[in-house]
């Protein structure tokens, strides 16, 4: 296990007995969250940080679950001693949301009106019903106020919404590689990726878990047309280049040729459908969708984030075209003009949207500073 | 400091809301805090800069001037300044203007390149002037748009811009009786407060 890591973490679990109202109008009458934590709460619970998890994200963001785990957890270049949200400064909560497929409630989990899994029939689910759960989970713990809430991407738009839903229960708002709201484009690679899912013979309208069956290979498509996505083509010439797997191109010679990037997204593929619930996916890629920040204070964002009290930092990665700089300009822009607190910072990267958890000395650099002015409110 | 930065504070009223083109390390955003309690915003390229005005504990925002304003909202600011950049942006014209629509008053502090120190260069040596304050070759100099006092009021004159006050920053460092007098020939740095 290597140094500044959290180290070996045990994810915990809370069951709440009191029903949820959603934005769908459906209520859940009960559910559990997985989560983690990371660093020590202070005596005056001033310290405390929550982290949002993305599409495909999950509750493990740092350290190990056991010695001999080879990957950490989805942040763990971020998260830890030392590192920009400092472990030994803060203490970091990371939740799996509802509708998940680690542990929270969500299609997998068994409905308790019926006594069968969820499926298909679980529901629709909005960024509010995160914040809001997340918000019933923050209470158990103790916690009156967030010294930062913390997302990118998907996980950017929890935050924002955090600070217009909670505007006096978050000090600070971090929103990595995220946007107001979807364009018709990123839209589109959703569609086409649940298109992927739902067209696989196994999916069963979804509902695949009575049939005994996955939809492994819709999904292991699904994610290979998001993983390109979030790569960039200088990223993608970087890493693989034309180079070969298999084979080669002499002639004469009829051996199977294989790319290696090829390889590479039947990996990422194989991994994640295999670890992956479809449903899930459907409707993670549904709430993203969904999302507009400003759609209740009149599709206006300088309206919306009147209503905010925290200081924001705002990054992008220049690589990033699905959540592209400009997207995040349009955050930076509405909260200058709303009058808020707001940094802002467009991180040279080769890794497109992928950027925002792979370690990058400027972003590093920028993320400790503004890390540091949250943990110096602290005591 | 920088002594056209250390006037600044004087021409600015507590609590006003400043957009700081170019803040650099932010130094100038921190005194105005300190002194005028302003609620502060810089705009900066150098990556350095940001996370040094981020450790400050200052909002900057990173943003290529010579792309514009068109982002900032109309009189979103009471003041906007400019110190030492004019010279160095594609289209200064365009930006004053700018700054004017985004700003309720600006200001504005250049290099005067129309100096005694300057002219003596170009005129005894014939060479583009080369100083501590301006230490770049013409070939490879940020400063690409360099104007004197003069120039710089007779822009204001042709776009109706109104000056509020200026001074210049002679060779000592200080506000002289020859800078007063001549501005043109004694001033190292001038500073303009003007507004529409």
């Amino acid at each position: 296990m290597p140094e500044q890591s959290v180290g070996i973490v045990t994810p915990q679990s809370h069951h709440f007995a009191q029903p949820i109202e959603l934005a769908c109008g459906r209520s859940l009458m009960q559910y559990d969250l997985v989560y983690e934590t990371y660093g020590k709460l202070n005596s005056d619970c001033s310290n405390a940080i929550l982290i949002c998890h993305a599409l495909s994200g999950h509750h493990h963001a740092a350290g190990y679950h056991h010695e001999n785990e080879t990957k950490p957890g989805w942040w763990n270049s971020y998260i830890g001693p030392g590192k920009p949200i400092d472990s030994d400064q803060f203490y970091i909560v990371s939740v799996n949301n509802i509708g998940g497929c680690h542990g929270s409630t969500g299609p997998k989990s068994i409905n308790p009106e019926t006594g069968t899994p969820w499926q298909n029939d679980f529901p629709l689910l909005r960024c509010r019903d995160w914040v809001n759960t997340q918000r019933e989970l923050m209470k158990v713990l103790g916690i009156q106020q967030w010294a930062a809430v913390i997302g990118g991407s998907l996980g950017g738009m929890q935050a924002m919404r955090w600070a217009l839903e909670y505007p006096d229960e978050v000090r600070h708002c971090v929103v990595i590689a995220s946007a107001l709201k979807l364009s018709a484009q990123n839209i589109a690679f959703n569609e086409v990726a649940r298109q992927s899912i739902s067209s696989d013979p196994n999916f069963h309208s979804g509902y695949y878990m009575s049939h005994n069956v996955i939809p492994k290979q819709g999904l292991r498509l699904a994610r290979m047309i998001g993983h390109i996505t979030y790569l960039s083509e200088d990223g993608m010439g970087q890493k693989f280049g034309r180079e070969l797997k298999t084979g080669n191109f002499s002639l004469g010679n009829d051996e199977v040729v294989e790319f290696e990037v090829e390889s590479y997204l039947r990996y990422q593929g194989d991994v994640f459908s295999g670890s992956f619930d479809a449903n899930t996916y459907i409707l993670m890629t549904k709430a993203l969708d969904f999302f507009d920040l400003a759609r209740e204070y009149n599709d206006d964002p300088v309206e919306a984030f009147s209503n905010a009290t925290c200081s924001f930092l705002v990054v992008s990665f220049t690589s990033d075209w699905r959540f592209s700089p400009e997207r995040s300009r349009e955050i930076v822009d509405a909260l200058v003009a709303a009058r808020k607190p707001v940094s802002y910072a467009e991180i040279e990267a080769d890794f497109g949207h992928d950027a925002f958890l792979i370690s990058n000395e400027r972003y590093e650099k920028v993320f400790r500073a503004y890390m540091q002015r949250v943990a110096g409110e602290t005591v | 400091m920088r002594f056209d930065l250390q006037l600044i504070p004087d021409w600015i009223r507590s609590k006003a809301r400043v957009l700081d083109l170019g803040c650099g390390d932010g130094s100038l955003l921190c005194k105005l805090i300190a002194e005028k309690n302003v609620d502060g915003l810089g705009i900066e390229i150098d990556e350095d800069h940001i996370t040094e005005c981020i450790d400050k504990g200052l909002n900057v925002v990173e943003h290529d001037l010579n792309q514009g304003l068109a982002t900032f909202r109309e009189n979103s600011f009471d003041v906007v300044v400019m110190a030492h950049a004019l010279q160095t942006l594609r289209d200064p014209h365009l930006v004053i203007n700018e700054m004017l629509r985004v700003g309720r008053e600006c200001i504005v502090t250049f290099p005067n390149f129309a100096h005694w120190r300057c002219r003596w260069h170009l005129g005894q040596q014939g060479r583009m002037p080369v100083s501590k304050f301006m230490p770049y070759n013409w070939y490879d100099t940020p400063n690409i748009h360099f104007c004197t006092v003069k120039d710089f009021e007779a822009l204001c004159e042709d776009n109706g811009i109104r000056i509020l006050a200026s001074t210049v920053v002679a060779d000592d460092s200080s506000e002289s009786t020859m800078g007063r007098l001549m501005p043109n020939l004694f001033g190292v740095t001038a500073v303009y407060h003007i507004s529409r």
